[in-house]
């Protein structure tokens, strides 16, 4: 058992959350959405903590946490940096635009910025593909983003 | 009372809110109000327009007015001009290409002319968070004629006569579905719809719940009347918080006006509905994996029979169809079988609704009757091809289906047409790619996004997939042989043979489409190692020529990897071993010098 790292209060909260779902393990998909949220992921700890709770094993939480690409266990940067690689966003060239945020970034898909600002991930069609290719940082869309207007977007947060 | 006069209904689908329509109906709310007109005009934010491509839309009526790329400094003249004055405002309207003239009615308009709206008769029309705007336009009388007039059998059959079948991409006869559900014997039976809409490049089913949530409401409740169910379920992506928000308040204000709960009509009917989020994973789109996730399980599909009609969620016979089906169905009831049976062809009845998108002028979401020919969707809806290039392939079902040539431009789409030509309908995603686009990598793209989102659970998917990415891999690098092509067809078959579900059973159609369909493209990138699109990056090599170069050092100031020497007023070079063929030295030349091989 990994130790636990997590405050009393958020142990204490990440409970009510299991029962308000009546401890039920149908609801671990349901339990596991309203977790992220508190916490931002799903540290091993918390995957402890709801499998007791919900009375499953560590490995059939583990399960559906690594399935469901919804569900990250590392932390997300502080405004988390989207690309869409929806079919649309692709042929109207997502690819090149990730490219320049990997290289002005410095890190590579599912990673952090050493400070924290930033994460880069991919997601698959936000629904917007009038505006290909789209970057979400954080709920903000940008549509029709080009190689070039990358750097202008990271300036936006870089006193953030 | 105050007769309100005039709406002015804002787009509010998420394309347009990408592009920030919720500013535009506030600027307009304010500009009503200072002008004192907040009693005769209504600002309703509406569910999608499918006009993505000219968002944000605002449409004024009753005379039927389309503004297109609405800012929120333009409300204001808007307000003036056309509220205050009845004036058009000719700068908004939207510009036919073809004849250089502004069109101001969207009846007008050729993306609309040959669409006929069924599933989506509401979006763009209601404001989606009101009850009240639905029943105005017939909502929940079909539910009503159902409960009131006919036997569940009746209804049954009145789905089979119109000959409606699964929107979600199967095309399974839906009326059928419902008979088999309704006849198997059980104490508890369930209604789920399938909103977890996971194919990339497809978003009919997150526009309907965002545009008109109450007609799925409303179907369900049918069908829950039709097979004995009494609980609904809807399984939804958790990607799409509007469509989320939105279906929750439409459920809640059911519940209040009694159209869901318990007695509905005074029938002594009973049902209510219930959300269930998906957590992002495209297989759970196959009916028994989206039950297992449902179960709050791996979501992971098992052998079919039985059948979730059958044995379903928690082992009770359920019911799913999807989003887009649901929607047709309560116009079916009000306006009866035969006048469904009459649009569309002989197999394939009503209308479908398709997400228009890549290299085509108007991207956006359409819907148009079967039997319509990919010609006139992606050259007169679609407005032809961006930047007037040539048109290469249309790719329809998503990572399932497969991509279709010029050839294929005049056949008639319908669910077996589709089918025969190599692809399928799917759930609505057309994508279209002009001649920058390689079909190798193409047909890469696809396997990539099935090797990620293979469940694992059946070898000849998680394996064999895998395996035809790495193929294509070494292809795009420069390194296949003739005797890769054999195998990618060889291992598509057999993948295709022996997957489990239907997410493996189609995964490999990309590859045996483009395979079919070009060849030729295939045998350069093998024999001649070259990519003709210019995207596989390995087959292309960028060089200075030697005599156009003037030294003026741009392009080795753009190179981020310093591959690229020579003295000021001297031709440059490019080291091939250090280039990562970016490409910036191209764009920065102002003398075409740098060359693309």
């Amino acid at each position: 058992m990994a130790i636990i790292k997590l405050p009393e209060c958020k142990v204490n909260q990440l409970k009510e959350i299991c029962k308000s779902f009546n401890n039920d393990s149908g609801e671990l998909i349901n339990v596991l959405h309203k977790a992220q949220d508190v916490f931002g992921y799903l540290p091993a700890e918390v995957q402890e903590i709801v499998a007791k709770e919900l009375n499953v094993s560590v490995a059939h939480v583990y399960g559906v946490v690594s399935f469901y690409s919804f569900f990250t266990m590392t932390p997300k940067g502080r405004y988390p940096i989207s690309i869409c690689m929806g079919t649309a966003c692709y042929v109207r060239g997502a690819e090149k635009v990730l490219d320049e945020f990997r290289r002005e970034l410095g890190v590579q898909v599912g990673e952090s910025t050493p400070d924290g600002r930033h994460s880069l991930a991919c997601l698959r069609c936000v629904g917007a593909c009038g505006l290909a290719p789209v970057v979400m940082v954080g709920e903000k869309v940008y549509g029709r983003v080009a190689p070039e207007d990358v750097k202008g977007i990271l300036a936006e947060y870089a006193n953030l | 009372m105050t007769q309100i006069k005039m709406h002015l209904l804002v787009c509010g689908g998420t394309g347009c809110r990408s592009s920030h329509s919720e500013l535009v109906a506030k600027a307009l709310n304010e500009s009503l109000a200072n002008h004192g007109l907040d009693a005769e005009a209504k600002v309703v934010s509406t569910g999608c327009f499918g006009f993505c491509e000219k968002g944000p839309i605002v449409k004024v009526v009753p005379d039927n007015t389309f503004y297109v790329q609405v800012n929120p400094d333009d409300a204001e003249e808007i307000v003036k001009e056309h509220v205050l004055k009845g004036r058009k405002v000719q700068r908004l309207l939207y510009l036919d290409p073809e004849k250089e003239k502004t069109v101001s009615d969207d009846r007008h308009m050729t993306f609309y002319k040959k669409q006929i709206r069924i599933a989506l008769r509401n979006c763009g029309f209601i404001d989606p968070e009101n009850i009240d705007e639905y029943i105005a336009r017939d909502g929940y009388s079909a539910l009503a004629k159902c409960l009131t007039e006919f036997t569940p059998q009746q209804v049954i059959d009145i789905i089979k006569k119109s000959g409606l079948r699964g929107r979600g991409g199967g095309g399974f006869p839906t009326g059928l579905k419902w008979e088999i559900t309704s006849r198997v014997q059980a104490d508890q039976k369930y209604v789920i719809c399938n909103a977890d809409e996971g194919d990339p490049g497809a978003f009919m089913d997150r526009s309907i719940l965002e545009g008109d949530p109450h007609s799925v409401i409303e179907a369900m409740a049918i069908n829950g009347y039709c097979t004995g169910a009494s609980k609904g379920l809807v399984y939804i992506r958790a990607e799409y918080p509007l469509a989320i928000k939105r279906l929750q308040i439409a459920i809640d204000q059911a519940r209040k006006y009694g159209l869901l709960g318990e007695n509905i009509f005074g029938t002594g009917f009973n049902f209510d509905i219930e959300l269930r989020y998906g957590a992002g994973a495209f297989v759970c789109g196959e009916e028994t994996a989206l039950i297992h996730s449902m179960e709050g399980k791996r979501g992971e599909p098992t052998f079919k029979p039985p059948f979730p009609s059958e044995h379903g969620y928690l082992g009770k016979p359920s019911n799913v169809n999807n989003v887009e089906t649901y929607a047709n169905v309560p116009v079916i009831i009000l306006k009866g079988p035969e006048w469904f049976a009459s649009i569309g062809t002989e197999k394939s009845k009503g209308t479908k609704v398709f997400a228009l998108a890549g290299k085509v002028n108007n991207v956006g979401l359409i819907e148009v009757p079967m039997g319509i020919t990919l010609r006139e969707v992606i050259f007169e809806i679609g407005g032809g091809i961006k930047g007037g290039k040539e048109f290469k392939a249309v790719q329809t079902g998503g990572p399932s289906g497969g991509c279709l040539t010029a050839r294929h431009l005049d056949t008639p789409i319908d669910y077996d047409n589709l089918l025969a030509a190599g692809s399928m309908m799917g759930s609505g995603g057309m994508i279209v790619m002009d001649e920058d686009d390689c079909m190798v990598s193409i047909a890469k793209f696809y396997l990539e996004f099935t090797v990620e989102e293979s469940c694992g659970k059946c070898s000849p998917c998680r394996i064999g997939n895998k395996r035809l990415h790495e193929i294509l891999e070494k292809i795009c690098k420069g390194e296949g042989t003739m005797e890769d092509l054999e195998k990618l067809k060889n291992l598509s078959q057999v993948i295709k043979d022996t997957s489990l579900c239907g997410l493996g059973q189609t995964s490999p159609n990309p590859v045996l489409s483009t395979l079919e369909n070009f060849w030729d493209e295939y045998v350069e990138h093998v024999v001649d190692k070259k990519c003709r699109a210019g995207v596989c990056k390995s087959l292309m090599k960028y060089t200075i020529d030697q005599e156009a170069c003037v030294g003026c050092t741009a392009c080795a100031r753009a190179c981020p990897v310093n591959a690229i020497s020579g003295e000021r007023k001297q031709p440059h070079t490019i080291n091939q071993s250090i280039c990562i063929k970016c490409g910036a030295c191209m764009e920065k030349c102002k003398f075409n010098a740098v060359l693309l091989q």
